[in-house]
């Protein structure tokens, strides 16, 4: 039977999802001119087996594969999961990344719409519990050709530490711990690790980010609120550290370039899938995770808290969503 | 005059596809041959039908009484003959039946005698009883019976009367037209209903894509020399013409769901309202006919003045039907229902008869799962969350659904339109709502049946109580007249008569219940009770079954 | 030791005391669970449990004296109710109380009718009315189709209606979810 509404804007789905990717391209435009063309490879190697693993569990779930496939909400995990790894992560580690977030946060718990927690995220602290050492290194830009990206990627002999550098998050944090009081923070960041703002290169991709996310809330795929809340609550918590030691903390600037703040503020605290939904859950939702984030960068054993954060607060948006319900028509003053 | 206006949260702008149908004027179609009048045509109890089969009717003769206070009469919209009061396929999502009077044109018109009654000297609670005879109803879709609109709450004076002439749905402009052509009439309705509600002032609200409208209402305003009248251009938007979005957007007071407006000071009315109104006080002709837009898949989309009963069909091949057609829609493209056959009659909810074509309303496309985008909240008019409300309703979670304000979403439409899901959210909140009703219905019904049952218990004790008594009166006599001759020798029997009557009974209704039950259990043996039957009973059921016999065999 | 003692001694008081003055406190009139039971029940009043009403059945529910399939009109809605309020397990309905119908409402066939009183006896709820040995007629309203007046009736004039759909108590259906194989 049909009925009323007879008339349907014409967004679905998959224009969404496509635009949240062409929102990416910036970003990745610049990580592959800062840090060679592996990430290029490594969004390859995500995209084929997240479709594929996309098309198997579909199939084995009797629900239509060409109407899901289409959806491209698969390619879009799998450039979160590309991006927010390192790109000389070995192909093996990348693709079994991949396939948790499809195969057991996505499908497992019901497919598109129906995962609590955000697929890229858990993929990222699945591999970072069990791949500690592997996934905690990264080139620093222009440091490695690309031929010896593609060695790395594909699995040549790992002397690892010869040629890779940690993080700037990651550098910041242990060089502090293991450098003794005198060591301080403008001292680190005078290194080669450290650009003007962040990390060097990881300044540009930062803007990239920036720019796709500017993109999507022009689009109004997005609202202003999760990013703000996050960058703010961010910045604040960093402001407040800073403040106090400027010599022992990373300034907020420094904060808001560095890792993965900016593709988090736009593109993955925004899932709507695994986020909050009012208005006012989505600044508590998103600001809970800016602090998160600082408390476990600065505080805990990992490079980046984004991953951790956000699945903390996974877990909490059913509590945020009841708690936030936005008043009904009629009933504002009651 | 600038006046402050309000927003509404949310709301969408689909194309409208008006201008088609106001390019001419309002017609009135030749009268068809056979005109299916539905008794039932309002919110409200079913109309007792006052005319039968053969009877010879008026134009504008009442067939159809109101039933209580909260129904609305209906009215023969010509002089003709009645062939049959019978089951008919009426205008409703249903395609079930409801009874209607049908009626055959004579061609004469014959009004019945009409005598307009003095305004001023009837007081408004006779003025209201007469609405309701006149079978006056809200004609902006709702039919709501207007005379119970008329009444100023007891808590608070009715200080602003909201006349709706927003028209926010596509392709409808029966409204507009009418506005167009009939402002005079409107504003003189107006003028009647400020007067029975005491309003102070009166706002007409009209989108402002229909200019025309806007400056004839304001010419017939300053005509009529009103001062606390004034005709507001609002942006469009859809749902501006929904009545809580209209008083929203013109006074920014919010009434909720299940709150009376006037409680709040106001009350709207749309124009054909006003006009009906207009014409069955002043003119004294009841509601037999009303505006309708045909549109959509037609030559010639227009405006018809059609009389009740007419079928849709008749008027939809008058607008030059296009191939393709496959169903006609009661109402607009976002809240109108697809009507089960092509032939139902036109009711006083019908503002258009829009005709639907694959290609003018494709089929939605396949479902998909919900990815919480929000979209539906950003378009949602009543400020709900309707993927919460689809989530609930989807899983039969009726008491969350409620609790997330389900009965404040208005049917809109809004949430389905925008979802990039395509999801039919609408239908699932419109299932949920009569899931609930019915339940509803069914637990009044229980607790009634309750407290009978309970009654009926607690008569049954004290009849057997009084019994009781009574055996122990006449115990006790017969004991105090036999103590009189030997000594107290029949205690037992004092006590034991009241048991005896008990166990008898008790006996009879166990055997009631084994009864029952047997009888279940031999289901192809027709129940029978005859034993221990009097004479004249038996004799009673034989004649019956005799008379049974003879029918049986008739019938063969 | 002693300190420790005393503290566990202290706690269980405290706790004690507090669980006391709820109990007293917040104590509930009547049995709810029966009350409960009893709301979910349909009030047809037909027996067909085996008990001579809905409210017995409620109590030997409670009891735990009969089990939660035993009732007819209320259906498999009504089992699926009952398993969830009492946090058993659901089971199909008994087949020996007999089947779920349509809801219904009887009939009198007034020609037929003798005036014989049997069937107002056995009207659980007083939905029949009429006076001995004059026609009587069913309130329909009030008639919960609970079938006990069918068997008394001696001239079997009693037939039981499905109660029919109207535009007032239709019901929209349950939105299909259809996505097509897109094959
Ligand atoms: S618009 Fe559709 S997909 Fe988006 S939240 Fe609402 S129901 Fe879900
Ligand atoms: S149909 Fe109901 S839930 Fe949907 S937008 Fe309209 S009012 Fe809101
Ligand atoms: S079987 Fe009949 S009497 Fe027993 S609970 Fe059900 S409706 Fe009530």
């Amino acid at each position: 039977m049909n009925t009323s509404p007879y008339l349907r804007k014409t967004t679905a789905v998959n224009s969404v999802m496509l635009r949240v990717l062409i929102a990416l391209l910036p970003a990745i435009c610049a990580y592959a001119w800062q840090f060679g063309a592996a990430i290029l490879v490594q969004l390859a190697i995500s995209t084929a087996t997240a479709l594929f693993a996309e098309a198997a569990m579909l199939a084995a779930r009797g629900k239509p594969a060409r109407l899901y496939l289409t959806d491209l909400s698969a390619v879009v995990t799998a450039w979160l999961i590309a991006l927010s790894f390192s790109p000389i992560t070995p192909w093996w580690l990348m693709v079994t990344a991949t396939l948790v977030a499809i195969v057991i946060a996505k499908h497992l718990y019901g497919g598109l719409g129906q995962n609590p927690f955000n697929p890229a995220m858990v993929a990222f602290c699945t591999m970072i519990v069990a791949f500690p050492a592997l996934m905690s290194q990264w080139p620093g830009a222009g440091q490695l050709d690309f031929h010896t990206q593609l060695e790395l990627i594909l699995g040549g002999a790992r002397q690892l530490d010869a040629i890779t550098a940690a993080t700037p998050l990651d550098a910041l944090r242990t060089g502090l711990r293991e450098g003794g009081a005198d060591v301080t923070v403008p001292g680190l960041m005078a290194g080669p690790a450290f650009g003007a703002l962040g990390g060097a290169g990881w300044e540009w991709i930062a803007l990239g980010y920036l720019i796709g996310g500017l993109f999507l809330l022009q689009q109004r795929i997005i609202t202003w609120h999760m990013p703000a809340a996050f960058l703010l609550a961010l910045a604040a918590t960093a402001l407040l550290m800073w403040g106090m030691r400027p010599d022992r903390f990373g300034s907020p600037i420094f904060h808001l370039a560095s890792g993965g703040t900016m593709l988090a503020a736009f593109f993955i605290v925004t899932d709507p899938v695994s986020g909050a939904t009012t208005p006012k859950g989505k600044l508590i939702f998103a600001a809970a995770i800016g602090a998160l984030t600082y408390v476990i960068r600065s505080f805990g054993a990992y490079p980046d808290g984004i991953a951790f954060a956000v699945l903390l607060l996974n877990i909490c948006v059913p509590l945020i969503d009841m708690q936030t319900q936005p008043p009904v028509f009629g009933h504002k003053r009651d | 005059m600038l006046r402050k206006l309000f927003k509404f949260h949310g709301g969408v702008k689909p194309a409208t596809h008006k201008d088609a149908a106001t390019a001419s004027p309002i017609v009135t179609p030749p009268l068809p041959a056979r005109l299916k009048v539905p008794l039932h045509q309002s919110i409200g109890g079913t109309p007792r039908p006052l005319v039968k089969a053969g009877d010879k009717v008026l134009k504008g003769q009442r067939i159809g009484g109101a039933d209580g206070n909260v129904s609305s009469a209906v009215h023969a919209p010509t002089s003709g003959t009645v062939l049959a009061v019978e089951p008919v396929v009426t205008a409703h999502a249903s395609g079930l039946s409801t009874l209607s009077v049908i009626i055959e044109p004579d061609g004469e018109e014959r009004w019945i005698e009409r005598q307009p009654i003095d305004l001023r000297a009837t007081p408004a609670d006779e003025i209201r009883d007469y609405l309701r005879d006149q079978g006056v109803v809200g004609l902006g879709g709702a039919v709501f019976p207007s005379h119970l609109k008329l009444k100023a709450s007891r808590e608070k004076p009715t200080r602003t009367l909201v006349i709706n002439g927003a028209e926010c749905e596509p392709f409808i402009t029966c409204d507009d037209m009418l506005m167009r052509e009939r402002a005079a009439g409107i504003v003189s309705g107006i003028r009647v209903m400020r007067q029975i509600l005491g309003a102070e002032e009166v706002i007409v609200g009209i989108e402002d894509n229909k200019p025309a409208a806007v400056d004839a209402m304001t010419l017939a305003v300053q005509t009529a020399g009103l001062d606390q009248v004034s005709v507001v251009a609002i942006p469009t938007r859809y749902p501006a013409g929904g009545a809580k979005q209209l008083i929203r957007v013109l006074t920014g007071i919010e009434v909720p769901h299940g709150a009376r407006s006037t409680d709040y000071g106001v009350q709207c009315f749309n124009v054909g309202t006003a006009y009906a109104i207009h014409e069955a006080l002043e003119l004294d002709q009841p509601l037999i006919s009303r505006i309708v837009t045909v549109a959509g898949n037609v030559g010639q989309p227009r405006n018809y003045e059609v009389l009740f009963g007419t079928p849709m069909n008749e008027l939809v091949a008058l607008a030059g039907e296009l191939p393709g057609t496959d169903a006609y829609i009661m109402g607009g493209p976002m809240m109108g229902f697809r009507m089960p056959a092509f032939d139902v009659p036109v009711v006083k909810a019908t503002n258009c008869v829009l005709v639907s074509s694959p290609s003018l309303f494709p089929p939605p496309p396949p479902e998909m799962n919900c990815i919480r985008c929000g979209e539906c909240a950003k378009a949602c008019p009543a400020d709900l969350q309707p993927f919460e409300l689809y989530w609930f309703s989807r899983a039969k979670n009726f008491g969350k659904a409620q609790e997330y304000h389900l009965f404040d979403c208005i049917e809109c439409g809004c949430c389905s339109y925008v979802c990039p899901s395509h999801i039919r959210l609408v239908d699932y909140y419109r299932f949920a709502k009569s899931e609930i009703w019915a339940r509803e219905r069914d637990k009044d019904a229980a607790d009634a049946a309750r407290e009978r049952f309970d009654f009926r218990n607690l008569r049954q004790e004290r009849e057997k109580q009084e019994k009781a008594a009574r055996l122990a009166a006449k115990a006790a006599e017969t004991r105090a007249k036999l103590a009189g001759e030997s000594g107290d020798d029949d205690k037992t029997t004092s006590s034991a008569k009241p048991s005896q009557a008990e166990e008898a009974k008790k006996a009879l209704i166990a055997a009631a219940l084994e009864k029952a039950r047997q009888q279940k259990e031999r289901a192809p043996v027709p129940p029978r009770n005859t034993d221990n039957l009097s004479a004249d009973k038996q004799a009673e059921i034989d004649a019956i079954e005799a008379r049974r016999a003879a029918a049986r065999q008739e019938a063969e | 030791m002693l300190s420790a003692l005393l503290v566990m001694t202290g706690i269980a008081l405290v706790l004690g005391a507090a669980l006391g003055f709820a109990a007293i406190h917040f104590k509930v009139e009547g049995d709810p669970l029966v009350e409960k039971i009893d709301s979910i029940l349909p009030q047809t009043q037909c027996g067909q449990c085996g008990f001579p009403g809905c409210r017995p059945y409620a109590d030997a529910i409670a009891q735990g004296e009969a089990d939660i399939n035993q009732c007819p009109p209320g259906g498999d809605e009504g089992v699926r109710k009952l398993a969830d309020l009492l946090g058993r397990e659901y089971k199909p309905l008994n087949e020996e109380h007999g089947v779920e119908k349509p809801k219904s409402v009887a009939f009198i066939d007034e020609q037929t009718c003798i005036g014989c009183t049997l069937c107002i006896q056995a009207c659980p709820v007083d939905a029949i009315v009429g006076a001995a040995k004059q026609m009587h007629t069913i309130v329909a309203s009030e008639c919960t189709g609970c079938e006990l007046c069918l068997a008394p009736c001696p001239v079997d004039c009693i037939s039981m209606e499905p109660i029919a759909e109207t535009v007032e108590n239709w019901k929209w259906r349950y939105p299909v979810i259809e996505i097509k194989r897109a094959a």
